[in-house]
């Protein structure tokens, strides 16, 4: 069995809140969109501050607050899709940085909204293995970077942030069976599309999609509509699947914490699945989507504020860029 | 459904709007309170209510709420 042993995150120190935006936007009824979409203020990473910083105090928080040993780690996954460098990885960065041993395996990969539980997935199955002891799970994304200036939508929704997790051969929560999916036929519907080895050259060029916003060759976009469809076309069957692996039923689950992509979509599952709106757990409004590490938050700020207690079932799920998804159950 | 069913359906996913502002004829993007927040609505009615999926590209094309209704309900 392989267990959650520890928990942090880090938000950088940088806030942005809505009436700064709507400084920039003064026409925008940025409070009708924030009651909707959930978001009252994000974090920023700083100029010089990335992904790697970021995850690194993260797992400076985890050691300290958990009293945990560097040394003990034997295994560094980054979930991250605002590498350092296009080489090497940035885990790799971070096993001399943090002080992990030589001994440590370390890698980056790349995911976004299900990334948390795609980690969470591995490092189960190195445990698991035999492969290691210690997994060293981060997870750190500076989307704002990605995002064009004048793309005051996903401004508003999106905000940088890290977490850190350690998951071990004991621990607080026990981590169940696992179920994943992918979809890449829908990958032009979240992407940055210039930068990496296919268009290498940034384009300039930008054109207006079918939701009337403009999509922009060389920063981040989501076709919002699309990705509405696909969240309410694969959750509900991933959430059944969930609980016919781990032998449970919908009645067992005591929380729901699923990315926390925004406020509207998750009020929409939540309506669709007919879950009580105390089991499932909705809250960015303060961190804004921050990609692979809501759920972890989240999970976080349940435990912190007494909604998880022991005994609890949990069921987690990320969705979103790839098209990508997966989910667990966490027994506390 | 009906189609004068169907545009107060319509009406209910607007929150300021009035109802009787929204007509089977309405051009619906000309509404003041007509966003791609609105669209996701829309969207998630068609797909709660009729099990039906509609995408933002079609949703774009219609011009009265009537032609929502042709595609949803067709």
């Amino acid at each position: 069995m392989a267990y959650i042993k520890a928990l942090s995150y880090y938000l950088p120190n940088r806030v942005v809140t809505n009436e700064e935006l709507l400084q920039e936007f003064p026409e925008w009824s940025i409070d009708k969109v924030a009651a909707k979409v959930g978001v009252y203020s994000r974090h920023l990473a700083a100029e010089d501050e990335t992904a790697g910083d970021l995850a690194e105090i993260a797992a400076r928080k985890l050691f300290e607050e958990y009293n945990i040993d560097p040394k003990d780690i034997d295994f560094i996954l980054l979930c991250t899709q605002s590498s350092d460098y296009i080489l090497p990885s940035t885990a790799c960065i971070l096993q001399n940085r943090l002080g992990i041993p030589t001994t440590a395996g370390a890698f980056d990969y790349n995911l976004g909204c299900s990334g948390c539980v795609y980690g969470m997935a591995m490092a189960d199955s190195f445990i698991k293995s035999g492969l290691a002891k210690n997994v060293l799970l981060l997870t750190a994304e500076t989307y704002q970077k990605y995002l064009h200036p004048l793309d005051k939508s996903n401004r508003s929704i999106f905000g940088d942030g890290a977490a850190a997790c350690l998951i071990s051969t004991d621990g607080f929560a026990e981590i169940g069976e696992f179920e994943l999916g992918t979809d890449g036929s829908g990958a032009n519907n979240l992407i940055v599309k210039t930068g990496g080895a296919r268009h290498k050259r940034a384009t300039g060029r930008h054109v207006e999609d079918e939701d009337g916003h403009i999509r922009y060759d060389d920063y981040l976009y989501m076709n919002g509509s699309a990705i509405f469809n696909f969240t309410l076309d694969v959750v509900p069957g991933l959430i059944n699947r969930i609980l016919d692996k781990n032998s449970l039923n919908n009645e067992d689950i005591d929380l729901y914490v699923f990315h926390q992509a925004n406020k509207y979509m998750l009020n929409t599952i939540r309506k669709v699945c007919t879950f009580p709106k105390e089991k499932f757990y909705i809250n960015l409004e303060n961190t804004g989507n921050t990609v692979s590490s809501t759920v972890f938050i989240g999970l976080k700020d349940c435990i912190n504020m007494g909604n998880i207690k022991s005994g609890d079932i949990v069921m987690i799920s990320g969705f979103g860029v790839g098209l990508s998804w997966g989910g667990t159950i966490l027994k506390f | 459904m009906e189609l004068n069913e169907f545009v107060s359906l319509f009406a209910d996913q607007f929150d300021e709007t009035d109802p009787s502002e929204i007509s089977a004829d309405c051009k619906f993007h000309d509404l003041d309170e007509w966003s791609s927040l609105t669209g996701m609505a829309v969207i998630a009615m068609a797909k709660l209510k009729f099990g039906k999926t509609v995408t933002g590209a079609e949703l774009r094309k219609c011009v009265t709420v009537e032609d929502v209704y042709k595609l949803i309900c067709s």
